[in-house]
């Protein structure tokens, strides 16, 4: 039997339709293939609080949640991502009221310049939904991800920790860290 | 990013027709193919996402192994419940490499995939083997302080980056994959290869060939395992040098071991003499130094990574000396145990 032959190759320049719901609201977009999460968000929808530091996956700034897990969102092209649903660090707080987190990271000074802020709180979401660190060593090598010129990574930490404990998820210390 | 299509097929019998095109690739997680994409090292005209085939299961397999899908993540295989407890040391090289968020995204079959971080190779500008056959290679006499050395040629000196692989290879997975001509399956120590004079090609996976799963043995090395990877910052750093060693004990003896290394060659790097020469021995500094030097026989420094044949003896006694006292280095305490 002779090879199916492969479908003709789509146009090239043609935009896709696609559909994603952002901080709870449903959008319905028209995106070239080639067009980052990330640049969508900041470029298209007008989020900037998303911010890209590296845009190579190798500083967590334009963490965002995509179906409450985190990722980079630099390194994903928005097409693939069809039908999903995306968090930013504007979805986070329920009108005036903050998320915890975001109070958290005020009343500890977690930040300096804040550029990387955004990424790291969403990345701390994140975490908090992954159920996975409840000690503070733990906390420091699941943020690992996200950096910070500043260096305001203890407050950071502290700043989680709070979170864990009002959550009542925290653990002391690492008795045995078993990974 | 240059232009080019995308598809989204949902059978595996659509994605392979889709690939064929000329540069067609497919798309995971994206972490790495995105990555090289923005540096225009890599060009496709065709992107095939592969993430709705159904390929992102983790089942278990009759006579005791498991099957990771190769859509599976790299989170989701880590903290899946039967790799933790069958396989611990899979879930630690996992967890030893990128970040939480690349984990996410990052699926099995792009880790194997996953390309060199060779400096020169990412730099369109400079002369590279890898990415343009024919050119030269730019480490060789350059800056080469994570290059390889063992197994390097005289065209290429690139290194394997990925942790999960170096744990893959010490549990002799196997790697399953379709194709144009049918499916087959690669032993993991035949699926990387070293560059010879063909580093373009960095597997022996065939053009338009799809990994779907991998699958791990029915072998339990949970009591007597360790990963320990050294780096020049304690996370979200690429290996130096790593170890991931298997031992199964009979009281004070090893009755048989398996050990790889990875940052150091082009693939996983085994050597069954190595293994062998540990067989019936009892666990001791001794065994380990003979061991270390059967794994490192031959290696040679490019100059900025000489360092990484002593860092390797080293590690490699230490992670042996882990993996026999049953106290595998942690992921989360930095202290080497
Ligand atoms: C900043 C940074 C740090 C990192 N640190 C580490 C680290 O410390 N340790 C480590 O191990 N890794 C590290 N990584 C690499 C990461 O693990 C890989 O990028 C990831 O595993 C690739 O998977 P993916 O699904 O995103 O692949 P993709 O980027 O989607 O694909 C990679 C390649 O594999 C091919 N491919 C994908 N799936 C298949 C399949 N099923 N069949 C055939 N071909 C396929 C693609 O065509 C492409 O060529 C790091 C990455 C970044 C960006
Ligand atoms: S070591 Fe290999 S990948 Fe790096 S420049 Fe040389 S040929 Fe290219
Ligand atoms: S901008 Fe995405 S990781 Fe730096
Ligand atoms: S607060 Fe400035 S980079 Fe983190």
């Amino acid at each position: 039997m002779p090879e199916a032959v492969p479908p003709a190759p789509a146009a090239i320049l043609a935009a896709m339709p696609i559909t994603l719901t952002i901080n709870g609201r449903e959008r319905r977009l028209s995106v070239e293939p080639w067009v980052t999460l990330l640049d969508l968000l900041r470029e298209r929808e007008d989020l900037t609080g998303t911010k890209k530091g590296c845009d190579h996956g190798q500083c967590g700034a334009c963490t965002v949640l995509v179906d409450g897990r985190r990722i980079n969102s630099c390194l994903k092209l928005a097409v693939s991502l069809d039908g999903a649903s995306i968090t930013t660090i504007e979805g986070l707080a329920d009108g005036s009221r903050l998320d915890p987190l975001q109070q958290a990271f005020m009343d500890h000074d977690a930040f300096q310049c804040g550029y990387c802020t955004p990424g790291q709180i969403c990345s701390a979401k994140g975490l908090l939904n992954e159920n996975q660190a409840p000690t503070r060593q733990e906390v420091q090598e699941l943020m690992s991800g996200n950096l910070c010129r500043c260096g305001a990574y203890t407050n950071i930490v502290d700043a989680i920790m709070e979170v864990l404990e009002a959550r009542g998820e925290a653990r002391a210390a690492s008795a045995e860290a078993a990974r | 990013m240059n232009p080019f299509s995308f598809t989204r097929p949902t059978t595996v019998p659509d994605a392979l027709r889709a690939v064929v095109r000329p540069g067609g690739r497919f798309l995971a997680g994206g972490t790495n193919l995105i990555d090289l994409m923005k540096e225009n090292v890599e060009r496709p005209s065709a992107l095939v996402d592969i993430n709705r085939l159904g390929l992102d299961a983790i089942e278990d397999l009759p006579g005791g192994g498991l099957r990771l899908g190769a859509l599976a993540t790299n989170a989701d295989t880590a903290r899946d419940a039967r790799v933790a407890k069958r396989y611990p040391l899979l879930a630690s090289a996992i967890l030893a490499g990128a970040s939480p968020q690349l984990r996410n995204a990052a699926t099995n079959g792009g880790n194997l995939n996953q390309r060199t971080r060779c400096y020169y190779f990412y730099d369109n500008t400079t002369a590279c083997n890898k990415r343009n056959p024919g050119t030269g290679c730019g480490a060789i006499g350059g800056v080469n302080r994570i290059h390889a050395i063992l197994g390097a040629s005289a065209s290429c000196i690139a290194t394997h980056p990925s942790d999960m692989c170096v744990a893959l290879a010490v549990l002799n997975a196997t790697i399953r994959v379709t194709g144009p001509q049918g499916e087959r399956e690669i032993p993991f120590g035949e699926y990387h290869r070293l560059p010879g004079d063909t580093p373009q090609r960095d597997n022996t996976l065939h053009p338009g060939e799809l990994v779907t799963a991998i699958d791990l043995p029915a072998e339990d090395f949970s009591a007597h395992h360790t990963y320990l990877k050294l780096r020049d910052r304690l996370s979200y750093a690429f290996a130096l040098v790593s170890v991931a060693v298997a031992l199964r004990m009979e009281g004070d003896r090893i009755a048989e071991a398996r050990i790889a290394l990875g940052g150091v060659a082009h693939k996983p790097w085994r050597v069954p003499d190595a293994e062998q020469a540990l067989a019936g021995q009892p666990a001791s500094a001794e065994s380990f130094a003979r061991a270390a030097d059967l794994l490192l026989r031959g290696a040679q420094g490019q100059g900025h990574n000489d360092f990484k044949i002593g860092l390797a003896h080293r590690a490699i006694r230490r992670a042996l000396r882990q993996a026999a006292a049953g106290t595998p280095q942690s992921q989360t305490d930095k202290r080497v145990a």
